[in-house]
C-alpha cells in the first residue's frame, strides 16, 4: 500500500513521501489525533541548530498520537480499537536500563518519521490500547506518560519525607506532572512556583501557587521538579537549590538547548541528587491510560488541552502549528489527512 | 451497505510497455491493483469490494490476491468486466445485487485500479458526500488554463479557468439511482457516455463534488508510471 508520509523538508516547509508499507506482521493504525510538543514547534520554526536541522530532516514531526488499529495480523487489537502509540522503537530489551535512555533504542520524530502520516504501521508492543478515552485527551498521552516515567523514577529514588513537593514551572509539563503527582502522591502538598499569573490560575488541584519572584524565605520543598526548560532552567535550578531541604531530589525536565550553570557548592552540601529525566517507555504509557480513565483526572487534562479544527490538507498543518504559538498549553486536533 | 468497486477491465493498450494491463505492472514491489485494493481494504467504512477485470485476466487478478492479500479476503468478489467502463460498473452492480439484493441503501465507490494513490481521506469524503448527495465525483482545480478547440486546429473558446475542475475517480453513486439512470440510456447513448457522472449530468442529477489530490495521478501513459514508480522511490521495470 502507498502511504503518504508528510515530512518537514526545511522549516515551515512540508513534503510528501509516498512510502511502500507491507502488511507484514506490524499493526497498522490510522491515526485519528495529535498533538504539538515543544520539540515539534522548534523542528517547524527552525529553531534548532543548523547542523541538527540539516542531519534530521526530512522528517515527519509529532509524537504524540492517538489513533485505530485497522489492521493486527496477531489479534492482540480488534478492529477499530483505540489506541496510543509510543514512539519508541527498541532494539532490545535491558534488564536493567529503561527502553526511553538505551543505546540504540530510537525516537520517532527525532531522527525517524513522527506519526504525520496517513497510515503508522508499528511492532504490537508499541501500541497500547485506550478504550474509553476521547480522542482528544488520548492525544496528550505520550506528554502524561513522560509525567508518569519521572513520578516513577522519583518514587524509587527520592527519600521518603515526602511532605512537600516544589514544581518549577507553570507550562503544560508542569501542569501535568503536578496532576500526575497528585495521582501519585496524595498526601504530598503540592506548591508551584511560576511566572505568569493567569497560567498558575489553572493549578487549581496544587496546594499552594507562587510567582517565582514573590516566593516566601521560609519557603521549602523536600523534593522538586524543574518542568521549565529553555532560559528559565537556569533560575528554576538556582531556586530549587535555595529552597529545597537537604538530601532532596531535584528531577530535571525542561530541555535547554543552552549549557546550565549550577551551583554545585550547595548541591554538595544538602547533598542533593539531581536525576535527568526524559520521554517514557511502555509501562508509563500504561499508568498514564489507566490514569486517563478517570474522569477527575481527565477534566484536569482537559482544561490544558485547546482543541483546533480538523487537519485535512498540508494547509492546515500550518495552521496547527501557528494556532500552538498562540495557545498557553498544549495544542491537538483531529487528524483527517 | 457501502460498495468499493475498482474498475480494471483495461486491457492496457496505451502503454505499450508489455503486453500486461497496466493495472498489474508492479509498483514498489507489488502490482499496481493491489496497492489500490489495500487502500479500500483500510477504509472501515466500505463493507465490500468488487474488483470488474477483464474477462481474460480474471484467474491472475484471483492469484494476485491469494498472493498478496492476507486480510479481509472474504469481501474480496472478483467480476468480470464489460465492453466499456460503465458496462464494467454494471456488471459489478448485478454481482452486488446477486449479493445483497436491491436496496436504496446501497453504494458504490467507483475508483481507477490505475490510481493506487488514493487516501482514506478521499474515500471517507466520498462516502460522506454520497450519503449525503446520492451522486459524487473526485476533483482537483485545473491548474493550466483550459482551450477549447471544436476543429483541433483553432480556439473557440477559454472558459474561467476558476470554474475548470480535473476529474478524478473514485466517482460515487447511489446503486439505485445510477443504475436507473444507466437503464435510460439508449445504446447510442451508452456509447457516448463513457463517464457515469455525466449519466447524471446529462439527466440533471446534480453531482457533488470532493476534494482529490493532485498526487491521486491514473498511470495510463509511460511518462505516468515513470513518475508512480519516481514517487515510490522504485526503480523503472521495462
Amino acid at each position: 500500500m502507498i502511504n503518504y508520509v508528510y515530512q518537514l523538508v526545511s522549516p515551515q516547509v512540508f513534503s510528501i513521501k509516498y512510502e511502500d508499507i507491507d502488511f507484514s506482521d506490524k499493526v497498522i493504525i490510522r491515526p485519528r489525533y495529535m498533538a504539538i510538543c515543544h520539540a515539534d514547534q522548534r523542528y517547524y520554526l527552525g529553531q534548532r541548530d543548523r547542523k541538527v536541522l540539516a542531519k534530521k530532516l526530512p522528517m515527519a514531526l509529532i509524537h504524540e498520537c492517538f489513533g485505530e488499529v485497522v489492521y493486527d495480523p496477531g489479534q492482540t487489537f480488534e478492529p477499530g480499537e483505540p489506541v496510543v502509540l509510543i514512539p519508541n522503537h527498541v532494539d532490545h530489551k535491558d534488564p536493567v536500563i529503561y527502553e526511553n535512555y538505551a543505546k540504540g533504542s530510537y525516537f520517532l520524530s527525532s531522527g525517524h518519521d513522527g506519526f504525520l502520516r496517513e497510515y503508522v504501521d508499528l511492532a504490537a508492543d508499541r501500541v497500547v490500547s485506550a478504550k474509553g478515552i476521547p480522542g482528544h485527551i488520548g492525544a496528550v498521552s505520550e506528554f502524561v506518560s513522560v509525567a508518569v516515567h519521572a513520578a516513577t523514577r522519583f518514587g524509587k529514588i527520592s527519600h521518603e519525607y515526602r511532605d512537600t513537593i516544589g514544581i518549577w514551572g507553570d507550562g503544560s509539563l508542569a501542569c501535568v506532572v503536578s496532576c500526575v503527582l497528585k495521582k501519585m502522591f496524595p498526601k504530598s502538598r503540592l506548591v508551584i512556583i511560576g511566572k505568569n499569573p493567569s497560567k498558575l490560575s489553572f493549578f487549581s488541584h496544587a496546594d499552594e501557587t507562587w510567582l517565582s519572584e514573590d516566593i516566601p524565605e521560609d519557603l521549602r520543598v523536600d523534593h522538586a521538579f524543574e518542568c521549565c526548560g529553555g532560559e528559565g532552567s537556569y533560575y528554576a535550578i538556582d531556586d530549587i537549590i535555595h529552597y529545597i531541604n537537604p538530601q532532596g531530589t531535584v528531577m530535571l525536565m525542561g530541555v535547554s538547548e543552552n549549557k546550565v550553570a549550577i551551583n554545585t557548592r550547595d548541591v554538595l552540601e544538602k547533598g542533593l541528587t539531581l536525576v535527568g529525566s526524559s520521554r517514557s517507555g511502555r509501562p508509563d504509557f500504561e499508568k498514564a491510560v489507566e490514569f486517563m480513565k478517570d474522569p477527575r483526572f481527565t477534566r484536569r487534562l482537559g482544561l490544558i488541552i485547546y482543541e483546533d479544527k480538523p487537519v485535512t490538507s498540508i494547509k492546515d498543518i500550518h495552521r496547527v502549528f501557528r494556532t500552538d504559538l498562540d495557545t498557553p498549553f498544549k495544542t491537538a486536533f483531529r487528524w483527517e489527512l | 451497505m457501502i460498495f468499493g468497486a475498482i474498475l480494471a477491465g483495461g486491457v492496457g493498450s496505451r502503454m505499450h510497455i508489455s503486453d500486461m494491463p497496466k493495472q498489474f505492472l508492479s509498483l514498489g514491489n507489488k502490482p499496481i491493483i493491489i496497492h489500490t485494493l489495500e487502500k479500500f481494504l483500510l477504509c472501515e467504512r466500505i463493507d465490500e469490494i468488487y474488483i470488474g477485470v477483464h474477462a481474460s485476466w480474471l484467474a491472475h487478478m484471483e492469484d494476485l490476491i491469494d498472493r498478496y492479500i492476507h486480510l479481509k479476503k472474504d469481501r474480496i468478489h472478483v467480476v468480470a468486466g464489460g465492453s466499456d467502463r460503465n458496462s464494467t460498473i454494471m456488471n459489478i452492480v448485478a454481482a452486488i445485487e446477486t449479493d445483497h439484493g436491491e436496496s436504496d441503501d446501497h453504494y458504490i465507490i467507483t475508483h481507477d485500479s490505475v490510481r493506487p494513490f488514493v487516501t482514506d481521506r478521499i474515500l471517507n469524503d466520498n462516502v460522506e458526500s454520497v450519503l449525503k448527495y446520492k451522486a459524487t465525483d473526485t476533483v482537483t482545480e485545473a491548474v493550466d488554463t483550459i482551450v477549447v478547440s471544436e476543429d483541433g486546429k483553432v480556439i473557440s473558446d477559454i472558459p474561467d479557468r476558476r470554474k475548470m475542475y480535473q476529474g478524478q475517480t473514485p466517482q460515487s453513486f447511489q446503486i439505485s439511482l445510477l443504475k436507473r439512470l444507466y437503464g435510460e440510456l439508449s445504446e447510442d447513448e451508452k456509447n457516448i457516455l463513457t463517464d457515469a457522472c455525466k449519466i447524471c449530468v446529462v439527466r440533471n442529477v446534480p453531482v457533488h463534488l470532493v476534494a482529490g489530490e493532485v498526487s491521486n495521478l491514473k498511470i495510463t501513459t509511460v511518462s505516468d508510471y515513470n513518475i508512480a514508480q519516481a514517487m515510490v522511490g522504485g526503480e523503472r521495470i521495462d
